[in-house]
């Protein structure tokens, strides 16, 4: 049979960020794949080595608009590496409260998108009214619905006011019941277990060989979660369950997520309720030289960052490793053997992370059919909506 | 396996090839060793001891390079960092590429930014940076400019 080589992108085909991805298909079946990243390379690491310890802050909570605040608790953590220190224990636990709302958010956000492009889109709007919720706690603590600037090397630079702990607890209350309500519609509908199981399943000894971390990880059965691991900030304080899969299929990752995001709401609850009185911050000036690494659970899975100091106040080498540097090239073992009508949904399946911008185009080589961004996505909505009226279900 | 155990047997296994060895703290370890023996030290953290390669991170550091992997022993806590260092002219070094597929795009990111060759990497092209970045420019570099004359930049485009 002849083959077809499919361009998606540059940008990415749910998540609507920059990377580019040359699928060569058999008929319907993808045989091989492609990947090209780089469109949207800052030159962060470079960016850092000009920067003081506490301007480098700032700039890598720039590196993430979704996760913002797992980049700058990485490397508050690998700066707190290099000597010893002590982090206030208050601090500790608004370090949690705030990593945590944003893996709620995250995790809703990525639901919504999965949901719109299977053709669900009530599911979208569901989970991104949820979403709204946070978002508005995010302003009450933070005072920003976005890049927090909550975190400095040995401490936090805001405090959270006594005054506000009852609204925000009342707002995060409120959503559970709705977010219950739309984890049982997604795990009992008929048509998304027909549209996600035994989709792009990672097998457990692709997901070590491709040293996989975070949810795509742990839906694959590899239990691997730095919280649980190596328990830094507040993660030992207080009990929480870390969620594993076996399949690794896209059904298993979204249960992962959602079921994350109930443990996640329960330790916020647990912060704000037993958050410690004392200070917030260390206010040390100088760093001695040495390094040290940080490695953290982002909502996408572990987030690394090694920083040399040279006793001076910039860092002399910053190394940033973002989750999806190690999810992304997943693809090459999930994609494989699967439809065109099935890739947008695998491609996404790992929660990629890049930057936000909107195009897409698809084109056969040779001219004859193109696809625009829509027809794909449409591509992928039909398939749904064929599932279910083979089903019956309205 | 324990933690002592870990260490222990690494440390039994490649006596001659680890120059140096510290404990920095209960959970970070770093290791200098000689790059011949990076291959056979990698394999057998990440296929015997069933390690993590976490990434690895190359620095500049003046008067040569070193390129550090992380390895990590999650259920122990533990990260241990192999350092292997370069010399300025013509580094290279062995791909662990083949070994385990997540070192496969660390190494073609430090070939751009640092210039570090690999031996044996199945796939080496670049990763960020664009086709017009000319050859031989390595911005991670201690020597590069900002205003290169080779850079992009300043050519106008």
């Amino acid at each position: 049979m002849g083959r077809t080589i499919v361009p998606i992108g540059p940008y990415h085909p749910l998540q609507e960020e920059p990377e580019f991805f040359k699928l060569t298909v058999e008929g319907e079946t993808v045989v091989q794949i492609e990947v090209q990243v780089g469109y949207n390379h800052r030159g962060i690491e470079k960016l850092s080595e000009m920067k003081t310890f506490d301007q480098s802050t700032f700039a890598v909570e720039r590196i993430c608009g979704i996760c913002s605040t797992s980049h700058p608790f990485a490397y508050t953590q690998a700066v707190e590496d290099i000597f010893p220190v002590e982090v206030p224990m208050r601090a500790k636990f608004i370090r949690v409260i705030i990593a945590e709302t944003e893996r709620i958010h995250s995790h809703l956000l990525w639901l919504g998108l999965a949901g719109h492009f299977l053709g669900y889109n009530t599911v979208f709007m569901w989970a991104w009214k949820l979403r709204e919720e946070i978002l508005d706690v995010m302003e009450i603590l933070s005072g920003n619905r976005n890049n927090y600037a909550m975190f400095k090397p040995g401490g936090i630079r805001r405090d959270i006011k006594p005054e506000d702990i009852p609204g925000v607890l009342k707002k995060i209350d409120s959503i559970i019941p709705t977010l219950e309500m739309l984890k049982k519609a997604v795990m009992d509908d008929p048509v998304l277990h027909a549209r996600t199981k035994n989709i792009g399943i990672l097998k457990k000894e692709d997901a070590i060989n491709f040293c996989a971390v975070g949810p795509t990880a742990r839906a694959s059965g590899v239990k691997r979660d730095v919280r649980k691991d190596s328990p830094y900030a507040a993660y030992d304080q207080f009990p929480w369950e870390m969620i594993t899969c076996e399949a690794g299929d896209v059904f298993d990752k979204l249960v992962v997520r959602v079921l994350e995001t109930f443990e996640s709401i329960k330790m916020v609850k647990y912060c704000l309720n037993k958050l410690p009185d004392g200070p917030i911050d260390l206010n040390f000036k100088d760093i001695p030289p040495g390094e040290g690494i940080g490695h953290i659970e982002a909502p996408r899975g572990e987030c690394f960052h090694y920083v040399r100091s040279d006793g001076t106040n910039r860092p002399a080498r910053h190394k940033v490793r973002a989750p999806t540097f190690m999810n992304l090239p997943t693809y090459k073992a999930t994609i494989i053997g699967q439809t065109i009508s099935d890739a947008t949904i695998i491609l996404a399946g790992i929660d990629p992370c890049y930057c936000c911008t909107e195009r897409m185009g698809v084109l056969d080589t040779k001219g004859n059919r193109i696809y625009s961004g829509a027809d794909l996505l449409l591509l992928s909505q039909q398939k749904t909506e064929n599932i279910r009226k083979q089903m019956g279900v309205k | 396996m324990i933690r002592s155990e870990i260490l222990k047997n690494i440390q039994d296994n490649f006596k001659n090839d680890i120059k140096a060895f510290f404990e920095k703290s209960s959970n970070r370890v770093y290791m200098d060793i000689s790059s011949s023996a990076l291959l056979p030290m990698a394999s057998y953290l990440f296929k015997v001891l069933k390690a993590r390669f976490n990434i690895a991170s190359g620095v500049d550091t003046r008067e040569n390079f070193e390129i550090l992997y992380h390895f990590s022993f999650d259920e122990l806590d533990l990260i241990v960092s192999l350092r292997v260092v370069l010399p300025k002219d013509n580094p290279q070094v062995v791909s662990l590429a083949l070994l385990c597929e997540g070192a496969n795009w660390i190494e073609r990111e430090i070939t751009e930014m640092l210039g570090i060759h690999f031996i044996g990497h199945p796939d080496m092209k670049r990763l960020l940076l664009p086709p017009e970045w000319p050859e031989g420019v390595y911005p991670l570099r201690r020597d590069y400019k900002e205003w290169d004359s080779t850079a992009i930049r300043d050519r106008g485009v």
